[in-house]
């Protein structure tokens, strides 16, 4: 009798429910275009990703499988290690003085001091509107060894010029980290200037009445008022810059693997070289997978480390 | 001790004042100089020969081979065949991705049916994982199907974003109550009706940001042609441009590889200067109210 009703009681709710997915179609219909191109072009790529990671294979012929193989060469692969140090040190030295430049154009802006305030921010955005090959090819001529702007610049003012691209490769890093600055300091400006905005002016008022200046306004009030925002501009350009791929890429196009001693040679790059050049794809299958991880992990570390910032979903 | 700091800052002067803000404007221009110094030296390039620009000083006033540079250009790339498949890959893609993640938005924020929850909380996952970890087999997917050389593989696999629906659902949900969608119910309008005649027409400042946004972000991609598109006749502009640079005669003529970046730069900075506003509020839109 029991299991009688236990079956009436399912059959209920499952027609129930059958009747809610049927008053409900018209979103199921407005939702699918997502979930069907997911299911090819992201679910079907990551599941099968993950086995290739544990093949060899070129992309024709018999798929081998290799077990852990590809993931032990990856940590012996001293290109691989290098080009993660790589990522790293690009990341934090162009994020650093991008942030402070940002900082301090958001808070001249914001003081009232500077008329025009619109027009500014529009001249320093409008580098982030361009595209970055564009942009990498400006970039590329003004580091010209002998006929570039930069070095023009220098030898009129008595220093050495510079060799952007030869040497021990040192100047390969600097060359795509000005580029990224230049390149990004216009969006975060505008973006911290929208945080100030959102500023009680009475805070200001009341400081000024006490006597601050313009720097002691900035370190007391609009510094510690700043900090979440600024945390969520750094988690969101972080999987970009961990990514990193067409500022080395293009900039280094001329020669192979990143440049003189692998100097400009990113994760993405090294990625891209070994799975779209050389046709290892179970090698770089394996190395998105190891990319993934340490980004989960870095990320997992930033939440910790400074919280969810309020305000965020 | 902070107070007896900030007295002293009391006997400031109108002439520190003057002074202070002297330096502040200073500071700017010397930003707005560094910004624009780029562009103003890209367009310079693009009026010059080789012969001018590999020359002690280097060219720092326009020259005379624009037009030259222009026919040069088309002598290595179909450059207007290229501005059109930017075109069209930009357009398309932007007006699929307003219009799915508008209906996708819409019913996650107003419909409660069975396995919502369950399936927005997979949406966002979706967008925690690297487009890397994809890259390899999304690259033999869209080989398989035979979209190498076509437009479609940019296309499609971006007519739709879940970054696009949740930000279209916050918009929803901020700004169109569910009663308003019971009485166009009960007046007897079709589901259908309800979505692209009354609720499409409300989400117009959500469609203008998220289709900044996506055009873009499309215009501008690089990686993802590079990947798929191996023939000149079909590559957006960014590739082509790099096609352009790898070419062995023209590839090293700066005043040529100039001439179309800035061409092909020139749409989009217009289109900015014209609504810079609208521009920088849809591109940060993502980073404010994410």
């Amino acid at each position: 009798m029991t299991s009688v009703a236990l079956t009436q009681a399912r059959a209920a709710k499952v027609s129930r429910l059958w009747r809610e997915v049927k008053r409900n179609w018209v979103a199921y219909v407005y939702i699918s275009p997502f979930y069907i191109l997911f299911a090819v072009f992201g679910f079907f790529p990551i599941v099968f990703s993950f086995y290739l990671s544990f093949t060899s294979w070129t992309g024709y012929g018999q798929m081998d499988f290799r077990g852990i193989t590809n993931y032990i060469e990856l940590f012996r692969d001293k290109i691989f290690l290098i080009s993660f140090w790589n990522t790293i040190v690009i990341w934090v030295a162009a994020h650093v003085p991008m942030i402070l430049i940002a900082l301090a154009l958001a808070f001249i802006l914001n003081s009232g001091l500077v008329k025009l305030s619109r027009l500014f921010q529009a001249i320093y955005f409008t580098p982030m509107v361009t595209s970055s090959v564009a942009v990498a090819f400006v970039f590329m001529t003004m580091y010209g060894v002998r006929f570039g702007l930069i070095n023009y610049v220098l030898t009129s003012l008595g220093l050495q010029p510079i060799d952007w691209w030869g040497g021990t490769g040192f100047w390969i890093k600097p060359a795509i980290i000005l580029l990224f600055v230049w390149r990004w300091t216009g969006w975060n400006m505008v973006i911290y200037l929208a945080g100030l905005q959102g500023i009680d002016a009475e805070l200001y008022d009341a400081a000024k009445i006490d006597g601050a200046s313009y720097p002691q306004l900035f370190r007391y009030i609009a510094l510690p008022l700043l900090k979440p925002i600024i945390l969520f501009s750094l988690i969101l350009s972080f999987v970009g810059g961990i990514t990193i791929f067409d500022e080395p890429y293009l900039l280094t196009w001329m020669q192979t693997l990143g440049g003189t001693n692998y100097a400009g040679l990113t994760m993405s790059l090294y990625l891209y070289t070994e799975g779209f050049q050389r046709g290892h794809l179970g090698y770089a299958s394996a190395m998105a997978y190891v990319i993934c991880f340490i980004i989960v992990i870095l990320s997992a570390v930033n939440i910790k480390l400074f919280g969810r910032p309020a305000g965020s979903a | 001790m902070m107070s007896a700091r900030l007295k002293t800052r009391q006997s400031r002067t109108a002439v520190g004042q003057a002074l202070s803000k002297i330096i502040l404007y200073v500071i700017v221009i010397i930003g707005a100089v560094l910004s624009f110094l780029p562009f103003y030296w890209m367009l310079v390039l693009a009026t010059h020969s080789t012969q001018t620009i590999f020359h002690y000083p280097p060219p720092l006033l326009p020259g005379n081979h624009l037009v030259a540079n222009y026919l040069n250009m088309l002598k290595v790339i179909p450059f207007w065949k290229n501005f059109l498949n930017s075109l069209i890959v930009a357009s398309v893609t932007t007006f699929l991705t307003l219009l799915f993640c508008s209906m996708g938005g819409y019913a996650f924020a107003i419909y409660r049916f069975p396995g919502r929850n369950q399936l927005f909380s997979l949406m966002l996952g979706t967008m925690m994982v690297p487009s890397l970890v994809m890259l390899i087999p999304w690259f033999i997917v869209i080989s398989r199907i035979g979209w190498i050389n076509d437009l479609k593989a940019l296309i499609v696999p971006g007519a739709v974003s879940a970054f696009g629906i949740f930000w279209m659902r916050q918009y929803v949900l901020a700004n169109i109550s569910a009663e308003l969608v019971d009485a166009a119910r009960v007046d007897g309008c079709s589901e259908f009706a309800i979505f692209f005649r009354i609720i499409a027409p409300l989400l117009k400042p959500a469609y203008g940001a998220l289709g900044i946004m996506t055009f873009m972000g499309s215009w501008n991609a690089f990686f993802y042609p590079l990947v798929v598109l191996k023939k000149v006749e079909v590559a957006t502009l960014p590739l082509a441009l790099q096609i352009l640079r790898g070419d062995p005669y023209r590839g090293g003529d700066y005043g040529v590889l100039m001439f179309g970046t800035a061409l092909a730069m020139l749409p989009i900075l217009i289109a900015f200067w014209a609504a810079s506003r609208q521009f920088i509020s849809g591109l940060t839109a993502g980073a404010l109210k994410g």
